[in-house]
């Protein structure tokens, strides 16, 4: 359990106000001048003493992500670009930190932008978020007539500018290069890898991109020390974390707790447990929508960390808990999952364009009873067709939601098809030919 | 990617009025000198602002001159992100997160409390009063669900009854005020348990 004073949101619910002197009360602002004055090098060994991890959903070390930007600037400007364009089914936590913690993510980006030498930040909000981007927007106001902001930022003898730029409703543009395709005002397709934005970003220039979260508790460890932030949680997975406790629960909320804690405990004291009690939990997705169920043997058992949750073959994502009691229909669920990705994929690779909507119609009939017994495994192989064959983690992000419900639910998904196939021989044939397939004689 | 049809009826022209021609002004100064084409979304949301939440094609190509950029550059991104709407919508227009979380906590009677009061079908506008609706995907506000979002506002923690009002109210043309309808502070767990599940739509 984390210690009241060891949190670093505490205004996370608005208990104590979110304008900008409410916020230095919170010691926001401090002594950031002091922070800046160390250096670049011990804001970025700070940051990797303390073993941060993205906490945008891949997990990837923060300080480490920092020192890929270029130790000098060139003939091209630095950006940082901050990922707030929260789309994820489940996740809610950087809404409450651009509504409540506007300052800690304003302070945050100032020592981030000038770790990466960039004088000018983008805050990438999503559309739907308007009242959220305004409340920021007046946050940002009232740093900049505090001489936080601008010229000579805080009187750290650093130039430093905010920008808040609006999506439009697409989730692809969570995906760092789709989010900087966006920010060039262009369709919000993701590029090619590498080269990686730390070298070639946002208009061609040297681009950090970092998740609100991530960001906002930066000033929090600097000021109390890498290693303060490191004694929290598990090893390697270690800080504080913000989770969202949605679904089948009693109180859902958001609440902020230590990365590693069991997650019967999460759900039992903070969300007032799992409706109809801790027996009728049937699945918990972990980590927002693409990430892969947990049924609830595992569940019993499992924390919340990195690490664990990939060993179980799932992963802490955003950590967007979402708790699904005996009394709702799985694979509904699942389809309706599906049906986000088929509506949400961008368009630009086959596997993930195609398969997407395959995956969705398989489930839609499974759901209506119609589908056939050979569709269990046409719907497996074609999860297979879309992972690893797509430019981003949009295809993984889709195909391993419905692979986690084959896996762990796969008696209930053959229980429901009633029809027998059209084609009754069994073919040898993989549905979609592929060449790793190929090689294995399957074709 | 969303289908998205151009609407039939089409206005012939369109300018920015003054004000929001101070703003585009405004908006140029965010971003570098010689990457203008980045106030392309901006620029769209003002114009749907301007002319009643939606985007005519004359818009498209206003902005288009304006930023000296193909029109099909305008066009592929007013049609790529779903929150550009190119058909007219209702006074009020919700949006009803029909994903996961707020399904597993009733979404889809919300949809059919819709269907009921505003029109049987999505993107119709009701007979009575101004309103249309659409299923959306996910709002991100899932501890708060099921929820709606009523122009730019968010509707949350609903029931089967709080949605009737909020609908009634908003055929009346006399909206009720956003936020938790259970009286909840912001994300924070409640005292009182929910119990049972029973008080969500």
């Amino acid at each position: 359990m984390l210690k009241k004073e060891d949190k670093i949101f505490k205004n996370l619910y608005n208990e104590l106000g979110w304008d900008i002197e409410s916020s230095l009360k919170r010691d926001d602002w401090k002594n950031t001048k002091d922070l800046i004055s160390k250096g670049r090098e011990w804001i970025i060994n700070e940051v990797k003493t303390s073993e941060l991890r993205g906490r945008g959903g891949a997990g990837f070390s923060t300080g480490l992500k920092w020192s890929f930007a270029p130790k000098e600037v060139g003939s091209r400007p630095h950006y940082l670009v901050i990922n707030a364009d929260e789309s994820e089914p489940g996740t809610c936590k950087d809404r409450d930190i651009l509504r409540f913690e506007p300052q800690k993510l304003i302070e945050g980006c100032l020592i981030a932008g000038f770790a990466v030498n960039a004088h000018v930040c983008y805050i990438y909000i999503r559309g739907e978020y308007l009242n959220e981007g305004k409340r920021l927007q007046e946050a940002i106001d009232q740093a900049y007539e505090k001489k936080y902001l601008g010229k000579n930022a805080c009187g750290s003898g650093w130039d430093f500018d905010i920008h808040i730029h609006f999506g439009a409703g697409a989730y692809i543009c969570g995906e760092e290069t789709a989010l900087l395709e966006s920010i060039e005002g262009n369709k919000g397709q993701p590029r090619l890898k590498p080269p990686f934005p730390a070298l070639v970003g946002l208009y061609g220039c040297p681009t950090i991109v970092n998740n609100v979260e991530t960001i906002a508790v930066v000033p929090t460890i600097l000021r109390r020390g890498g290693k303060w932030f490191s004694s929290i949680g598990k090893p390697k997975n270690t800080g504080t974390k913000i989770f969202c406790i949605s679904g089948n629960v009693n109180s859902p909320c958001n609440v902020e707790e230590e990365m590693g804690i069991p997650l019967k405990e999460l759900i039992e004291k903070h969300a007032g447990g799992v409706v109809g009690g801790w027996e009728n939990l049937q699945a918990v997705i972990p980590g927002g929508s693409s990430m892969p169920l947990l049924p609830k043997k595992i569940c019993d058992t499992i924390t919340m960390d990195f690490d664990s949750l990939i060993e179980n073959k799932s992963g802490l994502g955003t950590a967007g808990i979402v708790v699904i009691n005996k009394d709702q229909d799985i694979v509904e669920c699942m389809a309706r999952i599906a049906r986000f990705y088929k509506h949400e994929s961008c368009g630009q690779c086959t596997p993930c364009r195609e398969g997407s909507g395959w995956m969705w119609r398989i489930l839609d009939r499974v759901v209506k009873r119609k589908a056939t017994y050979g569709d269990v495994e046409l719907l497996s192989d074609v999860t297979k067709q879309i992972e690893g064959h797509t430019i981003c983690a949009f295809g993984e992000g889709s195909a391993w939601p419905v692979q986690g419900l084959l896996r762990h639910f796969r008696k209930e998904v053959e229980s429901r098809c009633r029809e027998e196939p059209l084609i009754k021989k069994k073919l040898n044939n993989p549905y979609l030919v592929d060449q790793h397939l190929l090689e294995n004689k399957n074709a | 990617m969303s289908l998205k049809k151009v609407h039939e009826d089409q206005p012939k022209d369109f300018k920015f009025n003054s004000e929001n021609l101070k703003k585009v002004e405004e908006i140029f100064k965010r971003y570098p000198e010689k990457n203008k084409k980045s106030a392309v979304m901006p620029l769209l949301y003002l114009a749907q602002r301007q002319n009643d939440n939606w985007i005519p094609l004359a818009a498209m190509k206003y902005i288009a001159n304006y930023l000296s950029i193909p029109y099909i550059s305008v066009y592929e991104v007013a049609t790529f992100y779903t929150m550009y709407n190119l058909a007219p919508v209702g006074k009020y227009f919700i949006q009803v997160c029909t994903t996961t979380p707020c399904l597993i906590r009733g979404a889809d009677k919300i949809v059919k409390l819709c269907k009921d009061k505003i029109s049987p079908n999505e993107n119709e506008i009701s007979k009575q009063g101004s309103c249309s609706w659409m299923e959306v995907e996910c709002l991100g506000a899932c501890v708060s669900a099921p929820m709606v979002q009523i122009n730019d506002d968010y509707y949350e923690d609903l029931d089967e009854k709080n949605t009737k009002d909020i609908l009634e109210s908003l055929i009346k043309d006399k909206p009720l005020k956003p936020g938790s309808y259970r009286g909840r502070k912001n994300t924070a767990p409640e005292k009182k348990l929910n119990t049972n599940g029973e008080n969500h739509a």
